[in-house]
């Protein structure tokens, strides 16, 4: 679904520094940039899938999204106000429009309570979302949303397999009539036939209730397939925003272009030959990231000047696709390794 | 790639010499108060020397509990291993005392597991935790121990590791914690490595800098890895060998590129259908209808008869063996010949 209108998501240098403590008495030795420096927009009923390495700032992001972790600067807001600032019946309010689905279902899924009630629970918090004598019919409605039994709501969590579990926590995101989720990995350690039946899920979703999504997932394939425009992430940065046939087809930066190249490819017909940009180097750390661009320390075109000039993320063509790249040249393949 | 005696029999078997680690008829429940959970009921496989044996199936098949039964850690009771064997060159490990049982976890056959936030302990350093298998297994000191466990978090690239190993896991990201776990179960020199989706919290080139870490120990030691996955990229890229499970069996066991050319059991097909394609964007993904199994109360005959749609009238009666249905290949599926030529469904 296109995006249509006002952003109903607005994201304006989100900044992130955790502190980071070290010795026996925990002193203060640094910082962790988790998140630093993003800006985005979300549109009504848009799906923007995130993706980028493993500890680059995604579930920090999500975070910082919904409310759940103070921004060191920088604001969010949603729906016209600033969930960032806001505070107590404020806050609430707006947290009521934005939605997590966890990344680990086993974790975020209290063993001790039914399903019925672990759904019904966000009642429980915003007490006047629906009235107590409606919340049992409208668990069993969320139930069936999402493709579970109703007269399941009983049963506690480790009777379900993996993928019910994740549908348990898709009913619950939407149990407060959302526009916006914050998907962090909602399909991942789930077979592909389970992954396709949620993917096909959070669609239909979409249609029915106009839902405006975020994704972030590991799967490239899933992402290019369910989102309409595609943020990369690398050490608490965007590094690259655009449509999912630009970033798909005609990556610019050279990380995404190493991380498309990295994809595994489900035919083992070829395997030999198959050519990947191996990244040189380790991944910096989040506490000393490199100067001026942070991927030069394993990019094949750094020069003099990526050392010395952050490059901004800035649009390569009119269409809304933006890379943070001195040298960004949109290509159709990746380069050789 | 792998190069050795290819196996013989359906389940994988090489002939003569006997393979690496071999896991015969094996049969897992859980006692709960509210019945039986069959989680693995007739498990067949082996695997051989530097071997890649990957694992794929449906969430909740009884691929780790597998995996759980091969370590010797599953928790007994709710657990108990009802039938079967599971040999380690030759020995059976389910005959042995606890006592051997342990020094050979950890030390001969090593695990990487699904949920590594809940693996490791969260009130000591990654570098204690890391260096403790220097401590128990190699009698190193402490400061010793935890000079390998810097060299083993360099290894699989860790940055900062110096620093980081005094850090507490909850300060790690997902795939930080992941590389942690690996760094463990490397760290003897195992003969067998489990991997237990061990990828499946990092991102693309991580993973391939993972799994290229796991092949190169691989091929160096000659060390047999079990990779247990739902990544058919993964899978096509690794493995020598799949076995697919579904309620608690292995329904098809090929070498990999057989499998990925013509799957020859229905649930395999459908898996290999439901991954996304760049052209079909917009329409839904295919996914195999309907919905697990339930442990608890199995479906007679076939486990995926109420699914299939090559489904005929005895598939509901006697349960397939695994058909030998070509070299090195089996399909429990009564009607795997309509299936691998694709005839209908
Ligand atoms: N509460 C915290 N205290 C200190 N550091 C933290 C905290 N939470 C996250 N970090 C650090 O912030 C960085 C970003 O972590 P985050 O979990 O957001 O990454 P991610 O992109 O979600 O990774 P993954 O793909 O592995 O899930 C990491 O270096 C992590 O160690
Ligand atoms: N402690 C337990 N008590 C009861 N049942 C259990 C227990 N552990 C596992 N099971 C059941 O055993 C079956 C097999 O589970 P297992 O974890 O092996 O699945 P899996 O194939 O690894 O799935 P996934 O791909 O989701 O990791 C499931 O039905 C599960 O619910
Ligand atoms: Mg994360
Ligand atoms: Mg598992």
């Amino acid at each position: 679904m296109a995006a249509t209108g006002e952003p109903i998501l607005r994201v304006r240098d989100l900044v992130k520094h955790f502190p980071l403590r070290h010795g026996p008495l925990r002193a203060q030795v640094g910082l962790i940039k988790a998140v630093d420096g993003v800006s985005f927009d979300l549109g009504r009923g848009e799906t923007l899938g995130v993706v980028g390495e493993s500890g680059c700032g995604k579930s920090t992001l999500a975070r910082l999204l919904l409310g759940l972790e103070r921004p060191t600067s920088g604001s969010v807001t949603v729906g016209g106000g600033e969930i960032t600032r806001a505070r107590g019946g404020e806050l609430k309010r707006l947290r009521r429009n934005i939605q997590m689905i966890m990344q680990d279902p086993y974790a975020s899924l209290n063993p001790r309570m039914t399903v019925g009630d672990i759904v019904g629970e966000p009642y429980e918090i915003h007490r006047d979302a629906v009235p107590k004598g409606d919340r049992r019919r409208r668990v069993r409605e969320l139930l069936e949303i999402v493709g579970l039994n109703p007269d399941h709501a009983d049963r506690y969590p480790h009777q379900f397999s993996g993928g019910q579990r994740r549908r348990v926590g898709i009913a619950r995101g939407l149990a407060l009539q959302p526009e916006i989720i914050v998907c962090d990995e909602p399909v991942s350690s789930l077979d592909v036939s389970i992954r396709a039946q949620i993917v096909n899920l959070l669609g239909r979703l979409q249609d029915e209730l106009g839902l405006s999504y975020v994704f972030i997932a590991h799967d490239l394939s899933v992402v290019r397939h369910i989102s309409d425009r595609v943020g990369v992430m690398y050490l608490g940065k965007l590094v690259e925003l655009g449509g999912d046939g630009e970033i798909y087809g005609h990556p610019a930066h050279p990380y995404t272009q190493a991380l498309l190249s990295a994809v595994p490819v489900p035919d083992p017909e070829g395997r030999e030959r198959r050519r990947r940009i191996i990244l040189q180097g380790d991944p910096p750390s989040p506490i000393t990231p490199p100067s001026g661009c942070r991927f030069r320390t394993r990019c094949w075109k750094a020069r003099d000047v990526c050392a010395e000039r952050e490059p901004p993320l800035r649009a390569l063509s009119g269409t809304g696709h933006a890379g943070a790249c001195h040298f960004a040249e949109p290509r159709e393949a990746p380069p050789p390794a | 790639m792998w190069k050795t005696p290819a196996p013989a029999s359906p389940a994988g078997r090489p002939p003569g010499g006997g393979p690496l680690l071999a896991v015969e008829n094996l049969h897992v429940e859980f006692v709960t108060r509210r019945g039986v959970v069959r989680a693995v009921n007739g498990v067949d496989c082996a695997l051989n020397a530097g071997e890649t044996l990957a694992v794929l199936g449906e969430s909740g098949s009884g691929k780790t509990v597998t995996a759980q039964a091969i370590m010797g850690i599953l928790d007994t009771p709710p657990a108990r291993v009802t039938r079967g064997t599971i040999r380690l060159r030759g020995t059976d490990l389910l005959g042995l005392r606890e006592e051997d049982r342990s020094r050979i976890r950890g030390s001969r056959i090593a695990m990487i597991f699904q949920d590594a936030l809940s693996a490791l302990n969260p009130v000591f350093t990654v570098g204690a935790q890391i260096g403790e298998m220097f401590r128990v297994h190699r009698g190193l000191s402490r400061r010793d121990a935890e000079r390998r466990a810097v060299e083993l978090m360099d290894r699989v690239r860790i940055p900062d590791a110096r620093r980081r190993v005094h850090d507490y896991p909850h300060r790690f990201s997902g795939g930080m914690r992941q590389r942690v776990m690996i760094a463990m179960a490397i760290a003897l020199d195992p003969e067998v490595l489990i991997a237990d989706e061990p990828t499946t919290a990092l991102d693309v080139t991580v993973q391939a800098q993972i799994m290229e870490l796991l092949s190169e120990l691989r091929r160096e030691s000659g060390m047999g890895l079990i990779l247990i996955t739902h990544d058919l990229g993964v899978v096509a890229d690794a493995a020598d060998r799949v076995a697919v499970m579904y309620g608690g069996r292995i329904v098809e066991n090929a070498p990999v590129h057989d499998i990925y050319r013509a799957p020859a059991h229905p649930y395999t097909k459908g898996l290999l259908e439901s991954i996304p394609r760049a052209g079909g964007k917009g329409r839904a993904l295919r996914a195999v209808e309907g919905s697990s199994p339930d442990p608890m109360a199995m479906p007679s005959g076939c486990v995926f008869h109420p699914r299939c749609s090559y489904r005929q009238d005895d598939c509901a009666a006697g349960e397939p063996p695994l058909h030998p249905i070509g070299p090195f290949r089996g399909s429990a599926c009564h009607y795997w010949r309509e299936v691998l030529h694709g005839s209908h469904g």
